[in-house]
């Protein structure tokens, strides 16, 4: 009895919670999302033709709707590495392909930010990857930025490595990160800086290239 | 891998560029996708039906017949099909899988001939989707039922081995398994019904002597006598012998059944204790009644009661509520008609309790008019009374009934789904689990593929890479990728317990080497001892650990060593992977140790035991020699370790 009582005080004094999720869910579920023209997508992107049918395909499959939200996303990305937590991560990527800040990625994204990812310049890349580590997008990385960033990386690793990730890990991995980036140690990695120090960086030049042949 | 995700791989994959900034060790070369050819639509021949779909929708599951190269086997080169022998309208279903990613058992479809489809194309069942989940269930177990009914004969075989106890234990519960137990068991029904009957007539009056009549029970004393101790000895032995036989006595000795049997036997032995002593002997006749109990002890031999005394239990809740709204009922009325009745003289109702016995007779419609009422305020709410009455006691009754056998049939439903949830939940965590186990597994066969990566022709890493679906090859660069750009490598939970066991045994160790923080060595002896068991990264480590040793219940087999023995008990908490490698390297053995920095883990240690494998590198190096001063400091509660001198 009382906790009915206790329920029914807390739902009467907070509507708006449940409503507002029941609401949103209902929005997403009769919002449908249709792409623009082939041809569009085919000027904006470096794909051909049958590469954006077929990633379409695959999109369209996973998305009835055309649209991703935030946990779908996550959910996806998770299903890669079962041993760890790619939830944080997953978010940080999904505000790096989410580039007009509408909280879903539309099919336009995905497709304009696996062309940049895939076919795009070394350049593009990198400013890709500053873009993703620059949470805030003002233009700086800074420490905790970066932080976060690499907290999330090393989440995804899960508890059972070896050796055992220390909880100093990300720090250290990002002190080594500006050490090597941060030429005039002012705090923080500016774009130019950022790019100087990769385009010197053979390893980095080197695995830009990796996944040139993906799709 | 699950279902759609396969779509995704690429996208996880160039998202992976996002660590490549920040990575401190080169990335790992990826798989070479040899078979550059666009997506294409493949044609599905099943026995006439054309059923066609793209070559990528059948690639999303690479563990099932269609989506690895088995299917391979059936194409018809000169039709340029696949062409399947089997169900089309079976084939739907699974074909549809492969569309939408979930597994629908389609109602009309007979339940064997879809699990033939289902295991023909690869495809387990336990991945039906909640949809359709508790329908196949349900044909399924009835479809077993059905034929276990034709199997009866084979719950007769014997196993061979039984111990004597098990036999005995067995003839009791299966009565039906071997003549002896079959006549055991007619012998205690016929004896339980003899004792019921000679309690029912002794208390018959037969023939009268004087003036009152007694009855049979005191004329023929001794001969009553006689019966119930034979009775009761039966009774005495086949419960000393269930108790023997018990598998677990405790469970036996709370069981209802034995509870009855207990009960029936005992007023007899507490007769024989307490003789003709006039006190008791009123205490003694109410004991009698407890043998009315043996009646009970025919549940043994009929289903139907046990049926009975379970269902009541189970609408235990029902039949609460209707007893609490009719004590409500009573006392309402009971009340009303007192005071109703108090005027009147000579009247029953004398007290609130007195008038009770009329309410509920009333109510119950029995009537039986041994108290009336004489006021006219009185007969219109006894009236009242007995209308509310019906309507009070014929209620609840259908809605129990109906109640009871739904909540029978929940019940049975509560518990399937409890028990399939826990099967499904524990094969989707081994599929899960075989993922991960997949990339260790591959990682272990792919330290040889870096090595022909440096050394090898092209076609060799070809034939190598051959082994496992392109899919499965992708995921896994992906995977290696992260481990490279962390500079940390996946490794199993039992190998990563037995690191850490070993890491705080012995901290001057250095590991892998591909690390980027490399702990120094504290230079001792024990920098000699071979690697083992642990998956590095090197070219001359054996591949094939199958086993994690368990550190610390192998005795060591050099002679030299005492025996002593480490017990750590390590409570698997999440604090394990703080036990960071530099506190463990502070953690040398010395009386100092008190000093560290220790957030989990404890210090002392004793010696340990090794058994390696087999290299001869142990004679001095074995780790931790005989020490004398052994602390026993638990900083924390998780890691408990006894020392022994």
């Amino acid at each position: 009895m009382k906790c009915c009582l206790v329920k029914w005080i807390i739902a009467s004094t907070a509507p708006q919670g449940p409503d507002d999720i029941s609401e949103s869910e209902l929005e997403m579920a009769t919002v449908r999302h249709q792409p623009e023209g082939l041809d569009q997508l085919q000027t904006q992107t470096k794909f051909t033709r049958k590469e954006l049918q077929s990633l379409y395909r695959g999109f369209k499959n996973e998305c009835p709707s055309g649209l991703v939200d935030e946990e779908t996303f996550k959910m996806i990305y998770s299903q890669f590495f079962p041993q760890g937590d790619a939830t944080t991560y997953a978010h940080f990527l999904f505000n790096a392909f989410d580039t007009d800040r509408s909280g879903s990625i539309r099919f336009e994204d995905f497709v304009i930010g696996l062309s940049v990812l895939l076919r795009g310049s070394v350049n593009e890349k990198l400013r890709w990857a500053f873009n993703l580590y620059d949470i805030n997008k003002d233009g700086y990385i800074t420490k905790e930025e970066m932080l976060a960033i690499m907290t999330s990386i090393y989440d995804m690793m899960g508890r059972y490595t070896t050796p055992s990730v220390k909880d100093d890990a990300p720090f250290e991995h990002v002190e080594k990160f500006f050490q090597k980036m941060d030429k005039n140690r002012d705090g923080v990695v500016t774009f130019d800086e950022f790019i100087e120090t990769c385009q010197k960086d053979d390893n980095i030049m080197s695995s830009m290239q990796l996944f040139e042949n993906v799709i | 891998m699950a279902a759609g995700v396969a779509a995704w791989l690429p996208f996880a994959r160039a998202a992976a560029i996002g660590w490549m900034p920040v990575a401190n060790c080169p990335m790992p070369v990826a798989p070479r996708d040899h078979s550059k050819r666009q997506d294409e639509l493949i044609i599905l021949n099943v026995s006439g039906r054309r059923f066609q779909t793209w070559r990528t929708t059948l690639d999303r599951y690479p563990d099932t017949l269609l989506g690895s190269s088995e299917k391979e086997f059936f194409y018809n080169e000169e039709a340029k099909e696949y062409f399947f022998d089997r169900d089309p309208e079976a084939f739907r279903s699974v074909l549809n899988f492969y569309r939408t990613g979930k597994l629908h058992y389609p109602r009309a479809e007979c339940i064997q001939a879809y699990d033939e489809e289902l295991s023909f194309f690869g495809i387990i069942p336990e991945i039906i989707g909640d949809c359709c989940y508790e329908e196949y269930k349900d044909r399924k177990r009835e479809n077993a039922e059905r034929l276990q009914d034709d199997q009866e004969d084979k719950k007769d075989f014997k196993p061979p081995n039984m111990t004597f106890r098990e036999t005995i234990w067995r003839a009791f519960e299966n009565p039906h398994t071997s003549t002896m137990a079959l006549v055991f068991y007619y012998v205690t029904g016929f004896f339980i019904a003899i004792s019921v009957l000679t309690n029912v007539v002794e208390t018959v009056p037969c023939g009268s002597t004087s003036q009152k009549d007694i009855s049979c029970g005191q004329r023929y004393t001794v001969a009553f006598f006689c019966m119930d101790t034979a009775c009761v000895m039966i009774f005495t032995v086949e419960y000393l012998l269930r108790l023997f036989a018990a598998p677990s006595r405790y469970l036996f000795m709370r069981s209802v059944m034995s509870i009855i049997d207990v009960v029936a036997i005992f007023p007899y032995y507490i007769g024989l204790v307490m003789t003709d002593n006039e006190d008791v002997s009123g205490a003694f006749v109410t004991l009698r009644v407890f043998r009315v109990f043996r009646i009970f002890k025919f549940s043994r031999h009929s289903q139907g009661l046990r049926i009975l005394g379970y269902t009541l239990k189970s609408c235990a809740s029902e039949l609460g509520f209707l007893l609490f709204s009719l004590t409500m009922a009573i006392i309402i009325f009971a009340t009303v008609m007192f005071y109703a009745e108090k005027g009147s003289s000579s009247t029953k109702f004398t007290s609130i309790p007195a008038s009770f016995w009329y309410t509920i007779v009333t109510m119950t419609t029995l009537g039986y008019g041994d108290m009336v009422p004489k006021t006219i305020a009185g007969k219109i709410f006894g009236s009242i009374c007995s209308l509310s009455g019906v309507l009070v006691i014929a209620l609840p009754v259908p809605v129990i009934v109906s109640n009871f056998s739904r909540i029978y049939h929940q019940n049975q439903r509560a518990d399937k789904r409890r028990a399939q949830k826990k099967a499904r939940l524990a094969r989707i965590r081994i599929a899960k689990k075989g993922s991960s186990n997949a990339y260790l597994q591959t990682k272990r066969n792919g330290l040889l593929n870096e090595l022909l990566d440096l050394t090898a022709s092209e076609e060799e890493q070809q034939h190598l890479n051959k082994t496992k679906s392109l899919l499965e090859s992708q995921h896994h660069h992906l995977l290696h990728c992260l481990e490279k750009t962390t500079g940390h490598d996946f490794v199993d939970e039992q190998l990563f317990e037995q690191n850490c066991l070993e890491g705080a045994l012995q901290p001057y160790r250095s590991r892998t080497p591909s690390t980027s923080s490399l702990e120094g060595m504290t230079g001792t002896c024990c920098s000699r001892r071979t690697k083992r068991s642990v998956p590095l990264p090197i070219a001359n480590a054996p591949a094939s650990h199958a086993h994690p040793l368990a550190l610390t219940h192998t005795l060591p087999k050099s002679p030299g060593l005492q025996e002593l023995s480490a017990i750590n008990i390590q409570c698997a908490e999440k604090q394990i992977h703080s036990s960071s490698r530099s506190n463990l390297n502070m953690q040398t053995n010395e009386v100092d140790r008190r000093n560290c920095k220790q957030q989990k883990v404890t210090t002392a240690i004793i010696s340990i035991q090794t058994a390696n494998t087999g290299s001869p590198a142990e004679d001095g190096g074995h780790g931790l020699p005989n020490r004398g001063a052994s602390v026993v400091t638990t900083t924390s509660s998780n890691i408990i370790k006894v020392s022994a001198l």
